[in-house]
């Protein structure tokens, strides 16, 4: 125990009585332990559960099956259902993505710009964030589900158009619609994120370039896009994660339908464990998706850097 | 705000400028539409919520939907549990999360660093995929239907204790080396120097872990089956098929379900925005 207090020491660059050097190491581990306690128990042993789990045919209270190797996962492959719900999620996080990244920008920069009024701003484009999902849901079934007296066709109608659109029913419209409620219901926190990173640059950037007579566009385009360029890394980044995982919307506003076709991967999760009963392989389903998120993580990851070479 | 900084606020109206304000505010209107209409639907008497062509306001304004809503569900018991389980869920994270990052930045013991590299490694674990093992742990510690069942497994998030690490590692150590000196222990100089120092971050860390935990729906929804321990999101779900076409209803537990969170939102508008950017999320 004597180097790593040597160490500290030496870091410090101070030379202290023996007595503070020993506090420095004292207690250490008992700060770390509450956290390490439930970390242990409620993400490692999961996690490594999961595995065991996975290569059995237990039932939904993780019992009564038998060893079966990699049985599970053979049929996940083979399972049609993995597949078109994987590819849902993933249709979903592409749909979605873009519209949440350029609406939370496109927001920030009119509410940065006018400088007036706003608290209205951050509460019209941020409350819906503060929404739990139920509510979303529940609101959105009533904006646009029936068809006849529902606000989104009247509105449409007022203006002249009778869509009569199937808007949860109709397998064209089913994606979008769930996009839509999301783009409305989060965006509001992109929208925050790229707002603080407009406040944090300085404004002595905007006036020197304003004194060399470069026009608002001008400026947004060579001045303010580029220094959000970190910003808009962090945000796509958690947008595609927080995207992956959508469960809620879904399973409120369509149930997966029409048809299956809005069904994600944590439903399927989701029905295969606990209205299935089938643990062990909802289990190997869920490491499957694992697998795709670490795949898009380092994908990701490759993408910001080459663009980090790219820009340095 | 000082005079300067004032000054420089109130910039001229320009025909560019007033096309912006004109885009904000048709902006923020479509944004706040579908609330304004839940509000006017449920302020309708449940005739006339399904009235067509659209009309904001009925030919009476009454309260009775909100007044049915409250009388038949348990919206009250699940507002109770959804703010118990919030409140202890964000107490417990930030107490948990402060102390490790306390420990991983500035104390000193065996293993350190590589306990630290397994809690980073956790960042990349996505909860949503545990649920099936964690469900089946729930099932063998008889946690499930309880709001311990609920509130723990939300507790050690490793994203928060990395944020916190990055911060306590710019508390600068004089600080602790003048209350060491005083003969203050490690836990008092954490409890009297480093919390204080870093409440503005400890308050982004708990206003973000209350928002999510409140409005957190897979977890609960799948964890509590009970009606009486359910959350306000979980049981607002469950109820709405029971719900048949009675929409002012509807749109009435919508509304009081809607409610505490705007409010909290409306009291700390300024330390959520300023929080986000002192956590660095911002990338700046």
């Amino acid at each position: 125990m004597t180097s790593p207090s040597a160490r500290t020491a030496e870091t410090t660059g101070t030379t202290k009585p023996v007595g503070i050097r020993r506090k420095w190491t004292e207690h250490g581990l008992l700060f770390v332990a509450p956290f390490l306690i439930t970390y242990s128990l409620f993400l490692l042993w999961p996690l490594v559960s999961g595995v065991r789990m996975s290569l059995r045919s237990d039932n939904i209270t993780g019992s009564g099956g038998e060893f079966v190797g990699l049985d599970n996962y053979a049929e996940a492959v083979r399972d049609p259902d993995v597949w078109s719900s994987m590819g849902n999620t993933v249709w979903f996080t592409v749909l979605s993505t873009v519209p949440l990244v350029v609406c939370g920008l496109v927001l920030a920069l009119l509410s940065h710009h006018l400088r007036v009024v706003e608290w209205l701003w951050r509460l019209a484009w941020f409350a819906p964030f503060l929404l739990p999902s139920g509510v979303v849901g529940l609101l959105f079934l009533w904006v646009i589900y029936p068809s006849d007296f529902g606000f989104a066709d009247q509105v449409l109608a007022s203006v002249g158009l009778r869509p009569g659109i199937g808007w949860l029913t109709d397998e064209r419209y089913a994606m979008v619609s769930i996009v839509l409620a999301t783009v409305w219901w989060t965006v509001g926190f992109n929208f925050l994120l790229y707002l603080a990173a407009l406040q944090s640059i300085p404004r002595y950037v905007y006036e020197a370039a304003e004194l060399d007579g470069a026009s608002g566009p001008r400026r947004l385009w060579h001045i303010t896009l580029p220094l959000l360029r970190r910003t808009t890394g962090v945000v796509v980044v958690l947008q595609v994660l927080a995207s992956l995982k959508i469960f809620d919307q879904v399973y409120i506003m369509t149930g997966g339908g029409p048809d299956d076709s809005t069904r994600p991967i944590l439903q399927y999760v989701y029905q295969a464990g606990f209205t299935g009963y089938r643990i062990g392989y909802a289990s190997a389903v869920s490491y499957l998706f694992f697998a795709l998120i670490v795949i898009v993580s380092l994908v990701q990851l490759r993408l910001s850097r080459r663009r980090g070479e790219e820009s340095g | 705000m000082s005079a300067v900084a004032d000054e420089g606020r109130r910039a001229r109206w320009t025909p560019g400028r007033l096309a912006l304000l004109a885009g904000a505010v048709v902006l923020a209107a479509v944004w706040v539409a579908p609330l304004a209409w839940a509000v006017a639907t449920s302020l309708k008497p449940e005739a006339e919520a399904t009235r067509t062509p659209l009309r904001w306001i009925g030919s009476t304004v009454t309260l009775r939907a909100y007044r049915q809503v409250w009388e038949a569900g348990d919206i009250g018991r699940w507002m109770f549990n959804t703010a118990y389980i919030s409140v202890m869920t964000t107490l417990l994270t930030v107490v948990c999360c402060a102390m490790a990052a306390y420990g991983f930045a500035r104390t000193d013991f065996r293993g350190r660093k590589a306990l630290y590299g397994v809690v980073l490694a956790g960042i990349m674990v996505p909860p949503q995929v545990l649920i099936a093992p964690l469900f089946a742990e729930m099932v063998s510690f008889g946690l499930v239907d309880t709001y311990w069942g609920v509130i723990l497994p939300q507790v050690a998030v490793p994203a928060m204790v990395f944020i916190l690490v990055k911060f306590f590692d710019g508390v600068p150590r004089e600080l602790e080396e003048a209350a060491f000196v005083d003969g203050a222990g490690r836990w008092r100089v954490f409890w009297t120097i480093v919390v204080p120092l870093s409440r503005p971050v400890l308050a982004a860390v708990a206003i973000f872990t209350f928002i999510s935990t409140w409005n957190n729906f897979l977890w609960p929804f799948l964890v509590t089956t009970d009606p009486n321990g359910m959350t306000l999101p979980v049981g607002l779900v469950n109820v709405q098929s029971s719900y048949g076409l009675r929409y002012a209803q509807m749109m009435a537990s919508v509304v009081i379900a809607g409610l505490p969170l705007l409010v909290v939102f409306a009291l700390f508008q300024r330390q959520i925005v300023r929080g986000l950017a002192r956590t660095g999320l911002a990338g700046q």
